[in-house]
């Protein structure tokens, strides 16, 4: 096989080089080059594909990419971005795994192998990080300053990670939700591995709250990660693997729709028919499950939440890149906010740019994230909120690390949107 | 050290902020390029930020003979920033940090890398406007724009950007920094440099500030959408808005293949058996314009319009003008490739321009589709290709070749506001005579003497001719 096989070549010439992308990209707007933005990167892969550059030598410019797709939304000829970007790390992620040292394998195969896929092992994890919150290690390693000598990437999360709940408070939830009255309709609820393991409170306010607005809510057991995080660096084979046995798992179940509150995941699950177009067997099955995932906010908008208790705080939104740009959900969270008595929303400049948490590259790459996150951070606070509201795990973690930067955490929190809804509604 | 070397180590004296230098070749691939054709390798890119920095860099390029070429966002479509004959790019879209609005003497003074919308923005708040409105106003800087003079819809009413330029600061291709023109309307102290400059696609300097000048925001505008079964009949029903005393702001046309196009990309329910559709917009006094667009509607009835509607909101005006941002996306489903044109007849050959257009389109059997500002003459042609298909591609040559033909026997010109850089290099003659296009290279050869300023553009080369096919 030849080096640059697997390249989206074919794909790229349908950028016509017009640079309109350029304002809307994160990375081109602090890395400031043409290197960094979407339509550098495009003629890079197509560079590579042809030749006339290595693949090492377009890496960077890959790996520093957020993929939050932000440019394919303001592409006037339809550039597939996503898919590009994807084949470039799939081919990437082959030369590296052909020449890397059996370290970094062992490292890829424990996180992407064995933690993600498997829910059992993330709640081992997630049962760790508790019992290190709760023993008091936590606190000794903070009054110490054993927290200092972390790297710094380690250190910052650290402090932002939330409260988790204890295993036993874990294995307490319902599996099955039912309403008062008539079932408006029945929901599959997917849980999501990260979002589970460290805002397990987000999934269940959120089944509560489909729940309050009139929906039979099912967990549907031996549900898998979404694959999400496998597919952006490159593993495209474990990802497909993934997208199989849940819509297997699913097709278990009868339900109106699959939702998710975790707008990366959902992004992925509606990317499965494409991720498995060219396997006969299983693109009709990936259409299916395609057409019934969507985020909570969409179901949460057709439903009538029982909205009784006033707000009376000035909230900005940050959408979550993948809710907005890959599963087009924009208007509905907007819609649910104003719907809350009493509260006020600042709608932020530039609030279209990511955010810089996009999945692990504000672990992978935490300066250039760190730049992305403090622009963020000026442009909030500008419109002076007191809450800063998400939909996706990831933009909530790096809201809270932005809060934590500025020292503004005595003024300022950051939230799910479901929290506040949930707050609304006094659902506890 | 080598002759490489050298220039580096001089360049590394030159700007102090080393970063602001690139030389890796993934750097390189990514300067070499703009959204016209072709790709050439810098050996450089420099990202300036002062008038000082740049003096600097064109006194090293001046001493050793090495090109220069400037760039700003390259959404350009005739080639101005590719370094076609390598050496180093001057990026300038970094230098964005000047922009003042001086609302009493109604100007606004910026810094090469401003990006053209955030002035109008800018002058809005003010209550004026910067007229200038090229499609990539998102995207371009005013550097690139004031270099190929750049227009845009509202050219029929307000004209283009060499329009607004009062004054320029540009470094020569010599290093020295001079200043033209100024910040009054009324000017005639010497040449007019300031004109000269403006257009000049990067060869004859490099702008470092200019002084632009606003005029007052009109408060409202209303747009109207006409179909018409015959083409000329549209044209017919133009004239006879403008000779009535009605200027509109714009005037887009689209012809029956970008209708098509649309139609089969996102459905509108426009009509696809039509051979034109035009928008119109007026701007102005509220009042006059309620007026004004109650006669165009009339004359459109009149010249045997279809149909025609008038936007009663601001967000029904938004719904008739998708039909034409939608051309863009439409027209490039079926094949890659754009190649864009800006060929502009005097209005009154517009329906004899499509006619030529349509025997062209058959005879090369090119994919041709037409829109563009049909008030001001300045249609865009564009043909859908693939560029990786050799034989179509030397089609698509014979195609441009012959709409420039066109273009000029019927009065008109090789370009209304994409420029003259790589592409269209090798028809000036035919649109200047040899003595006019002498006149021009004197003129360069005074300005740059040793050649540097962006080489390869604009003049031929012995025997140059188009080349479409790689």
């Amino acid at each position: 096989m030849k080096e640059v096989e697997g390249l989206a070549y074919n794909e790229t010439f349908s950028c016509v080089q017009c640079g309109y992308c350029l304002p809307a990209c994160p990375t081109y707007k602090t890395m400031k080059k043409e290197t960094h933005s979407p339509r550098g990167r495009i003629n890079l892969v197509k560079m590579a594909a042809e030749g006339k550059i290595s693949l090492e030598q377009i890496q960077e410019p890959i790996e520093l990419c957020l993929g939050c797709r932000a440019c394919e939304r303001v592409c006037p000829t339809n550039v597939q971005y996503g898919m590009i970007l994807e084949s470039a790390k799939e081919v990437l992620n082959r030369k590296e795994k052909q020449e890397s040292s059996a370290a970094a394998k062992t490292f890829n195969n424990i996180l992407f192998k064995q933690l993600f896929p498997k829910k059992r092992n993330l709640a081992k994890a997630s049962n760790l990080l508790w019992f290190y919150q709760k023993t008091g290690m936590k606190k000794l390693a903070h009054k110490t300053g054993l927290i200092n000598v972390l790297p710094e990437n380690l250190a910052s999360f650290d402090k932002i990670i939330p409260e988790i709940s204890s295993p036993s408070e874990r294995k307490k939830r319902q599996q099955i939700l039912t309403p008062d009255g008539e079932v408006k309709y029945r929901i599959a609820f997917f849980t999501g591995c990260v979002m589970d393991a460290v805002f397990d409170r987000i999934n269940d306010l959120s089944m509560k709250l489909l729940q309050a607005g009139g929906c039979e809510v099912v967990i549907v057991p031996n549900q898998n990660c979404c694959g999400a995080l496998h597919s952006h660096s490159g593993e495209l084979d474990l990802a497909k693997e993934l997208a199989k046995r849940n819509i297997e798992t699913f097709e278990q179940e009868s339900f109106d729709f699959v939702v998710n509150s975790a707008g990366g995941c959902g992004a992925m699950l509606n990317e499965y028919h494409h991720l498995l177009k060219a396997e006969p067997e299983w693109a009709e099955r990936a259409k299916w499950f395609t057409g019934k995932s969507v985020d909570i906010s969409v179901i949460l908008s057709k439903l009538e939440l029982p909205l009784k208790r006033e707000i009376n705080k000035i909230v900005t939104y940050q959408p979550s890149c993948h809710m907005k740009n890959v599963q087009k959900v924009e208007k509905e969270p907007i819609n649910l906010l104003k719907s809350i008595k009493e509260l006020t929303l600042h709608r932020m400049e530039n609030e279209d740019m990511c955010c810089g948490s996009a999945g692990i590259y504000n672990i992978v790459n935490y300066k250039e994230s760190m730049e992305i996150l403090d622009n963020k951070m000026t442009d909030v606070k500008k419109v002076s909120p007191q809450v800063i509201v998400t939909t996706n795990p990831g933009c909530l973690l790096q809201m809270k690390l932005g809060i934590e930067r500025e020292q503004i955490q005595h003024k300022v929190e950051a939230v799910h949107l479901v929290e506040l809804l949930a707050e609304a509604c006094n659902i506890v | 050290m080598n002759y490489s070397e050298n220039i580096y180590k001089q360049l590394k004296e030159a700007i102090t902020d080393h970063e602001r230098i690139l030389i890796e070749l993934e750097d390189l691939h990514s300067y070499s390029f703009d959204a016209s054709f072709g790709s050439y390798l810098p050996e450089f890119v420099v990202q300036v930020k002062s008038a000082e920095e740049v003096s600097k860099v064109m006194k090293i390029a001046n001493k050793e003979k090495i090109p220069v070429t400037p760039r700003g966002n390259a959404s350009s479509l005739s080639g101005g920033p590719l370094p076609v004959k390598g050496g180093i790019v001057l990026d300038v879209s970094l230098w964005n940090d000047e922009l003042l609005i001086d609302p009493d003497d109604m100007i606004a003074i910026v810094s090469p890398g401003v990006i053209t919308a955030r002035i109008d923005e800018a002058a809005n708040l003010y209550g004026l406007m910067y007229a200038p409105d090229p499609s990539s106003s998102n995207i371009s800087t005013i550097a690139g724009n004031l270099a190929e003079n750049s227009g845009g819809p509202r050219g029929l009413k307000y004209g283009v950007t060499k329009d607004y330029v009062l004054g320029l600061e540009v470094v020569t291709p010599e290093g020295q920094i001079i200043r033209t023109g100024g910040r009054t309307v009324k000017n005639v102290t010497g040449y007019d440099l300031t004109k000269l400059i403006v257009g000049s696609e990067g060869t004859l300097g490099v702008i470092t500030q200019a002084i632009l000048r606003l005029v007052p925001k009109p408060p409202s505008s209303k747009t109207l959408m006409t179909i018409f079964d015959d083409l000329v009949r549209s044209g017919e029903a133009i004239s006879k808005v403008l000779s009535s005393g009605i200027i509109p702001s714009k005037i887009e046309l689209m012809d029956q293949a970008s209708i098509i196009a649309v139609e089969e990309y996102q459905p509108l329910g426009l009509p696809v058996d039509a051979e034109a559709i035009l928008l119109i917009e007026l701007d102005g006094h509220p009042a006059a314009i309620a007026d004004e667009i109650v006669k165009v509607k009339e004359i459109m009835d009149m010249k045997g319009a279809r149909n025609t509607v008038i936007a009663e909101s601001d967000a029904e005006a938004t719904e008739l003008w998708k039909a034409r941002k939608l051309v863009s996306p439409a027209i490039v489903r079926t094949k890659p490739t754009k190649i864009s044109e800006d060929a502009t007849v005097p209005r009154s050959k517009i329906p004899e321009f499509f006619k030529r257009l349509k025997e062209i389109k058959i005879k090369y059997g090119v994919t041709l589709v037409v829109f563009g500002h049909a008030g001001d003459g300045n249609l865009h042609p564009n043909i859908i290709c693939d560029k990786r298909e050799k034989e179509e591609m030397i089609r698509v040559e014979q195609a441009v070749s012959e709409i420039f033909t066109a273009a000029i026997e019927l009065g008109g010109t090789l370009s209304g506001e994409h420029g003259i850089g790589t592409m269209k290099a090798s028809f000036m003659e035919l649109e200047l005579g040899e003595h006019g296009v002498d006149m021009m290279k004197r003129i360069k050869q005074a300005w740059d003497p040793n050649m540097i300023m962006n080489p390869g553009k604009i003049f031929p080369e012995k025997g140059q001719k188009l080349v479409l096919s790689e």
